[in-house]
């Protein structure tokens, strides 16, 4: 498993997405621009400048027309992709900290962080595609069509249910909660992680029906998106930044290490800068892929199960695409299964 | 009353729990302070009624009785005449202090004066304040007697049919005790919260877990760990058992202060800093001020700061016949057992006394027929007087064997476990002062005459020593001079000594080999000897832990055939930042740990079996201490050890066959459980799908509502064609030549 080693940003990466189609992957990072990357072979598309600050987030739209980010210059900013523009700019009172699109992508939420007086909200945005021939796709809606607020412990990461029916938050306070998205009301709240653990991803199947949290308590959770039930945990030795859920194999990919500020003061070996891969069923580790020389702030898995990628504090993105031998292994109870 | 440590509930243990106000206790203070000139009087009672005329007498030869304990005179006593004219039997006495007030309550009470009469002797005080009116019941009545209630068996532990060993593991703020499961996870025994507040230690037979709280230390045993007894020392850092469980020593900085009320300790106790208890009625037997190393003549109850403690200030024979104490420079003073008094009444003045220890087994010198107990210690140079190391017979306190040393900087006593050798090891300096050596002289203690063999000299300095349990070789690690303020550990030598093959009796020590350019600093023998682990412990860059073999069964070194060894590195491990190794008690499993009071990088402890082989890793946050719970020494006689040995092969079948049992088992188990798991995740899969299934249709949505290309204004660019096929054309040059034509 050679990875694709694409070294375009200055700074720390946090989030990276890749398209529907597995074709292209977008990053964001501390360096105030977005790159788009061909997946295949790790060659630069481009780059989307605009932002004024560090980018926080980023999210592609189902169809790939429309690229949302959210950054520390208080702004939510639309791209059109082919082109490059950008076609929209939301301004927030705080930084914002994640976007998503809806699974139909007519919607689109944003985390904004708890600062200056400012609780911490998520605001969903409708979102229109202009003529469906990828013009005038800067027609949007200026104000946002819904704000929660979040009183209790802000939220850090968001995302849609199966069908948009539920906006899933993890909080700042390691408590998981599920809301309506019509009416904005907090359906239900677990306390999943560790108190006063922040969960730093929130990652869904290719379905919806589940999802992963990771958490700064060392241990990643699957959790159904109906009833917040908490159905795997996964335990690691260092804190996690990020969790992804594979297709095609039933694995799952957690990714942290040793928190930024602490690693100067530890050795090497002591950070954990690994991609560590766990049977998302069985809960066991399965294997580890090293590479990065600082935590892994961010993973995605190619939606068709083929390949993965992983940012790190180190300022590269790696791409890895998988190996036969990662296809072929199973348990035996699997193959049973499979046979029967 | 305030709550004593006696009626204490497991919460009380917690320093969060906040307590309620007992106002009682101040009242308590008051009432003291009240009648505190009452301190030095004493009620006599039991005294025969005589007529007054014979009064006199009585309290002369009351006197003589009262003046064992303190100083009183006659007038101090006053014996009351009643109406008819004779005594009531009873007097009151006046000491000169309340220290021999109580002394006499001490001492005194329930003494006969002649056939008739028994004196009780009571504090005026405690008259004062429990006989005071209302406090005591006019009707007696009988005291409930507390059923008999089963006690726990305190060696349940050693019943295990698989002979198991269990360890306490104190990581966080918790305790837990866990059966050794080999390589699977350990078994827990119990785990609980804020055990203890500073560490936990078995005592030496394994019958007692003691844990160490502010109030003092608590015992726990049997198989579900429950109180055993307590020892109220306030603020106690240090506890020693007695090698056979019958006494401990506990040790706190703080000289104790002792209150009023407090039911255990006593006016003796107070200001002391050291007491050595009796474990089996939970008493003080005699408390001491402790003595400080290098601190001179110890400047009782101040506590300067940066003096070293010694510890263990007590060392116990190993009978526990006796236990002694060191006046640095002075003195050795033994104290016999069970009584705790002086033996002889006066202590060993020794001149200069550096270090002693006692025989670590109770040995029979060839041609001594009376009890004994040996103990050595050392004295060093003297003005012109040599230096000295020398073997004192106890009782008789008679020395047995001495040896004069020259040019000494350092001297340390080694016993064998058995005490059939001590190894001096002598750490000597040239004239100029300038260069060091040491020497080891061995005393074989068992041989007529106590010879003693020197043990060529080696020019670096011996930093660790420690010879084989129950054998006759040792293992040294030297290191030559360090730099100061290098970064790198300095380079040491590991050296195995063995004896010569000599028939019966172990012949001269000589070298077998050594291992040089290591950074070991640490040596653990397995407690049945023959294997030796040797590691680098506490150190920021090296790891290694060596498993060596002592008797290889293979080939051996060709010039080593002579030697009573066959010398083996058997695996070398490293376990990241380890700072302690220990064995288990029988000598099959060790455990290497790294505990959070070093250091916070990787903390947790790995078992490996005495050849090495990591058995398991268990990284643990904030892990602080891992022991083993010791065993008891067999019953087994020789005979019949010999016969187990015997018929080993017999018996590990036996093993052998329920460890593969088990595996089978394991893995049978194994198996159904990710069955189970698994059919369980494909059901709620299924029930998952049918039920949004079911929304969707409630709804009218189509089974594909998801797709982008429904969403209503979405461009419809996206087309399914199944996976693409990326071609990518790349030029590469192969090579490249410029040929100059003309």
């Amino acid at each position: 498993m050679r990875p694709i080693l694409l070294s375009g940003h200055e700074r720390s990466l946090n989030q990276i997405r890749f398209n529907k189609d597995g074709d292209l992957l977008f990053s964001v990072s501390k360096d105030k621009n977005v790159c788009a990357w061909w997946t295949a072979n790790g060659e630069r598309l481009g780059t989307y400048a605009g932002h004024q600050g560090a980018i926080w987030t980023v999210d592609v739209s189902p169809n790939t027309v429309i690229l949302a980010t959210g950054s520390a210059d208080n702004t939510v900013r639309l791209w059109n992709i082919k082109t490059g523009e950008c076609v929209k700019v939301w301004d927030f009172p705080t930084a914002v900290k994640r976007v998503a699109f809806s699974p139909d992508g007519s919607k689109l939420l944003a985390v904004t962080e708890k600062r200056m007086g400012f609780l911490g909200t998520i605001a969903v945005l409708d979102i229109a595609y202009g003529d469906g021939q990828g013009n005038n796709l800067d027609s949007q809606a200026d104000e946002p069509s819904l704000r929660i607020t979040c009183t209790e412990s802000k939220a850090t990461v968001a995302g849609w249910s199966f069908l948009g029916k539920y906006i899933i938050a993890g909080h700042e306070d390691g408590s998981v909660s599920q809301y309506d998205p019509k009416t904005g009301d907090q359906l239900e709240n677990v306390q999943a992680h560790e108190f006063d653990h922040q969960i730093n991803d929130i990652q869904f199947s290719a379905d919806r029906t589940h999802f992963i949290t990771a958490s700064k308590d060392k241990s990643a959770k699957l959790m159904s998106a109906r009833e917040l039930a908490i159905l795997k945990t996964y335990t690691a030795d260092t804190p996690l930044n990020s969790a992804s859920i594979t297709a095609k194999k039933d694995y799952v990919i957690l990714g942290g290490g040793q928190a930024a500020m602490d690693v100067t003061t530890t050795s090497a070996r002591q950070g954990k800068f690994e991609a560590r891969f766990y049977h998302k069923i069985f809960e066991d580790e399965i294997g580890r892929v090293r590479g990065h020389f600082g935590p892994l702030n961010t993973i995605d898995v190619h939606p068709a199960g083929t390949a993965y990628a992983s940012g790190g504090e180190d300022g590269y993105v790696r791409i890895h695409h998988f190996d036969k031998g990662y296809f072929d292994f199973m348990y035996e109870v699997e193959r049973e299964q499979l046979r029967k | 009353m305030a709550p004593s440590f006696d009626t204490l509930s497991e919460q009380d243990l917690h320093e969060e729990e906040e307590e309620e106000i007992d106002f009682s206790d101040l009242k308590e203070q008051l009432d003291v302070k009240l009648d505190e000139g009452l301190d030095t009087f004493v009620v006599i009672d039991g005294l025969p009624v005589v007529p007054e005329e014979s009064r006199q007498k009585l309290v002369k030869f009351l006197l003589r009785k009262l003046n064992t304990v303190g100083n009183t005179s006659e007038d101090a006593v006053f014996m009351p005449v009643s109406d008819k004219g004779s005594t009531e039997g009873f007097a009151f006495v006046e000491y000169e202090t309340p220290e021999q007030a109580i002394a006499a309550v001490k001492q005194l009470h329930g003494v006969p004066l002649d056939k008739k009469h028994t004196l009780s002797v009571n504090k005026l005080m405690d008259i004062e304040r429990y006989g005071r009116e209302g406090r005591i019941e006019e009707e007696y009545v009988a005291p409930e007697l507390e059923q008999f209630k089963e006690k726990e068996h305190l060696r349940s532990w050693m019943g295990d049919s698989n002979a198991r060993d269990q360890f306490a593991l104190y990581r966080n703020d918790k305790v837990g005790v866990f059966w050794n499961n080999k390589a699977n996870p350990a078994e827990n025994v119990v785990d609980r919260a804020h055990w203890t507040q500073l560490f936990v230690q078995w005592s030496p037979k394994g019958t007692f877990l003691a844990s160490v709280h502010p109030q003092g230390v608590q015992l726990w045993g049997g198989a579900s760990f429950s109180k055993q007894k307590q020892f109220p020392h306030p603020f106690v850092q240090l506890i020693e058992f007695s090698p056979l469980e019958g006494y401990l020593t506990t040790w706190s900085a703080r000289p104790i202060q002792v209150e009023e009320g407090q039911p255990i300790l006593t006016y003796e106790e107070d200001g002391k800093n050291i007491i050595v208890w009796d474990i089996e009625t939970g008493k003080p037997l005699r408390s001491f001020v402790s003595h400080d190393l290098a601190a001179g003549p110890a400047d009782e109850g101040e506590v300067q700061p940066k003096k070293k403690v010694q510890w263990p200030a007590f060392k116990w024979s190993a009978d526990e016949k006796y236990v002694a104490r060191m006046l640095q420079g002075q003195s050795i003073s033994i104290y016999e057992l069970p009584n705790m008094n002086l033996l002889g009444k006066t202590s060993v003045k020794i001149e200069g006394v550096n270090d002693f220890e006692w025989s670590p087994a109770t040995v029979t010198r060839e041609g001594v027929k009376q009890y004994e107990q040996l103990l050595c210690f050392w004295t060093p140079e003297i003005g012109s007087n040599p230096a000295r190391v020398a073997m004192m017979s106890v009782p008789s306190k008679e020395i047995v064997r001495t040896r004069n040393l020259f040019n000494v900087s350092d001297v340390k006593l080694h016993w064998q476990s058995q005490g059939a050798y001590v190894c001096v090891k002598v750490d000597r300096h040239s004239k100029s002062k300038k260069s060091m050596a040491t020497n080891l002289e061995i005393f074989r203690v068992r041989e007529k005459g106590v010879p003693v063999e020197v043990v060529d000299s080696l020019k670096d300095t011996v930093i660790n020593f420690a010879w084989e349990p129950n054998g006759s070789r040792f293992v040294l690690i030297t290191t030559g001079e360090n730099p100061v303020g290098a970064a790198v550990p300095p380079k040491s030598s590991v050296s195995f000594f063995a004896p010569e093959k000599k028939g019966n009796t172990a012949g001269n020590f000589k070298l077998v080999r050594t291992i040089e350019k290591k950074t070991s600093n640490g040596i653990y023998w397995s407690p049945k000897g023959r294997f030796v682990v040797v590691a680098t412990v506490h150190s920021q860059s090296n790891f290694d832990i060596d498993f060596w073999d002592m008797d290889f069964e293979g080939e051996k070194v060709e010039g080593e055939k002579d030697l009573a060894a066959n010398l083996q590195l058997m695996k070398t491990n490293e376990h990241y930042g380890v700072t302690d190794i220990e064995w288990d008690p029988t000598g099959r499993y060790v455990v290497s740990s790294a505990s959070v009071w070093t250091h916070s990088m990787e903390n947790g402890w790995n078992l490996h079996t005495f050849a090495g082989q990591t058995l398991s890793e268990n990284p643990t946050e904030k892990f602080k201490q891992f022991v083993w719970r010791p065993r008891p020494p067999t019953f087994l006689s020789k005979e019949e050890q010999k016969q187990v040995r015997k018929n080993l092969r017999e018996y590990s079948k036996e093993f052998d066959e329920e460890d593969r049992y088990a595996v089978d088992i394991a893995n049978t188990a194994v198996v159904e459980k990710r069955k189970r798991v698994l059919n369980e995740w494909l059901a709620w899969m299924r029930r998952e799908k049918e039920m949004s299934s079911e929304e969707k249709e409630a709804f009218g949505y189509p089974e594909d509502v998801d797709s982008p290309k429904l969403a209503k204004d979405a461009p419809t660019n996206v087309d399914d064609q199944g996976d693409a096929v990326v071609e990518e054309i790349v030029e590469e040059i192969i090579e490249e030549t410029e040929e100059v034509i003309g």
